[in-house]
């Protein structure tokens, strides 16, 4: 157990290095974030009300979360890399939970920046919705990091990729916009966390189907 | 299995047959709806579609977990059939939602119909299924990745109707409920009927898709030996 956390851990923190060496992930999630606010800024007429504003955010973070995602396995398919974690690790899984953590670590950045900058610019956040945010970025990077693994054996990644997701996805839209605007959002909440846990348990399990040659 | 197999023939010809008596069942012996009319017959045909194609999914999810569990090589292309299948039927649910959403609602699109929003992301989600096979060379890691997205597709059909149930109000009319279906008998039996033709030709369908698949499979090998 603490050999696979072992893993786990080393496997995230390679992942935060290479970030911090590189820099091309991170600055880009968040420029675009902030972009995209702007950009709702102008879609949006004059008289809309918050909830629409709240809509947009969900666009924003999915799609956010979509460019983190695309870049998150180019690291290991240069240089074959990813062969040899396959090889190296002690359970394949813990590939993917590495993974899991590391894109997380970057969505978590960029919504620091995206949460206060959406609170400014439309509408206040309450406590439920942050709660919305947190439940969903989970569940986002748990089946993104499977499901970018998959289109990164495929030509054409970076087309394939959003296809892939945004089905998947549309559940978590649900949850999320609807812990921001429903006056009961326990009930979204609760969907969120199933939804977690639903999608973790299988995208954990499937992994090492997926890397395997 | 070839194509040209005389019980598969015959099982053709039988789904033909029942649906012939489907068809006469459901304008001759259910009595007409007294709130709808004659739009409200799509029902046996629409219900009987979106049932099989959830039947297909569930036939390509659980091919696809044979495959994860005992890699034989065969569950593959028979879990690529049912999803093809399925999604056939998924389209076919959509036009004749479409088609009775027009003529009971006068729009040909409706977001508070949930079955037919819920059919339109697994729609989604099944042309990607498409996609990724095609962009990812065949062989064990292709088979085993369709398979895993496979049964993504599987615990994405519960989720979904959950997610558009919490997002929208219900106003679908609802025929099953907890008491049993609300229909008379021979509404019923005309449901039936058509309801088992379908889910035949599906059977059909896919037994045939599977042979042709194949038939191309095994050309393509005997093509490749004959070349090396």
């Amino acid at each position: 157990m603490s050999a696979y956390l072992g893993d786990v851990a080393a496997l995230a923190r390679k992942d935060l290095r290479l970030e911090l060496r590189a820099r091309d992930t991170l600055p880009a999630m968040v420029l675009f974030v902030v972009a995209t606010l702007v950009v709702f800024h102008f879609a949006l007429p004059g008289g809309a009300s918050d909830d629409a504003a709240y809509g947009l955010l969900w666009v924003a973070l999915v799609f956010t979360a979509l460019l983190g995602l695309g870049r998150s396995w180019v690291p290991e398919g240069e240089s074959g890399a990813l062969d040899g974690l396959v090889l190296a690790t002690s359970d394949r899984s813990a590939i993917w939970l590495g993974k899991v953590l590391a894109t997380l670590a970057f969505l978590g950045a960029a919504e620091i920046v995206a949460l206060p900058a959406f609170a400014l610019f439309f509408a206040p956040l309450d406590g439920p919705a942050l709660a919305g945010v947190a439940l969903a970025s989970v569940g986002i990077c748990a089946v993104g990091s499977l499901v970018s693994a998959m289109a990164a054996a495929a030509r054409g990644r970076e087309v394939l990729l959003p296809l892939l997701f945004l089905p998947l996805a549309i559940p978590l839209v649900v949850g999320g916009v609807g812990s921001s605007v429903s006056p009961e959002p326990a009930t979204y909440l609760a969907f969120l966390g199933l939804y977690d846990a639903v999608f973790a348990i299988l995208s954990w399990a499937a992994f090492e189907y997926v890397v395997t040659e | 299995m070839s194509i040209r197999n005389p019980s598969l023939s015959a099982l053709a010809a039988l789904a033909v047959v029942l649906g012939g008596v489907s068809v006469a069942m459901i304008f001759f012996v259910a009595p007409e709806d007294a709130d709808q009319g004659l739009s409200q017959k799509i029902f046996y045909v629409h219900v009987p579609i979106a049932l099989t194609a959830y039947l297909c999914f569930g036939i390509g999810a659980w091919k696809a977990f044979r495959l994860l569990l005992t890699r034989g090589e065969r569950y593959d292309l028979e879990s690529y059939t049912g999803i093809h299948q399925g999604t056939i039927f998924g389209a076919l649910t959509l036009v004749t939602g479409s088609i009775w959403a027009k003529a009971s609602w006068g729009v040909w699109w409706t977001w508070s119909s949930n079955q037919l929003v819920l059919f339109l992301v697994l729609f989604l989600f099944y042309c990607a299924y498409f996609m990724l096979r095609f962009s990812v060379e065949s062989g064990p890691r292709r088979e085993r990745i369709s398979a895993v997205y496979a049964l993504f597709g599987l615990a994405l059909i519960p989720v979904s109707f959950f997610a558009i149930r919490l997002a929208s109000d219900f106003i679908h009319p609802t025929v099953f409920t907890r008491e049993g279906p609300q229909m008379t008998d021979s509404m019923f039996a005309a449901f039936c009927a058509s309801w088992a033709a379908i889910t035949l030709l599906a059977y059909v369908m896919y037994r045939t898709e599977l042979a042709g698949k194949r038939t191309d499979l095994n050309l393509r090998e005997l093509r490749e030996a004959l070349v090396r």
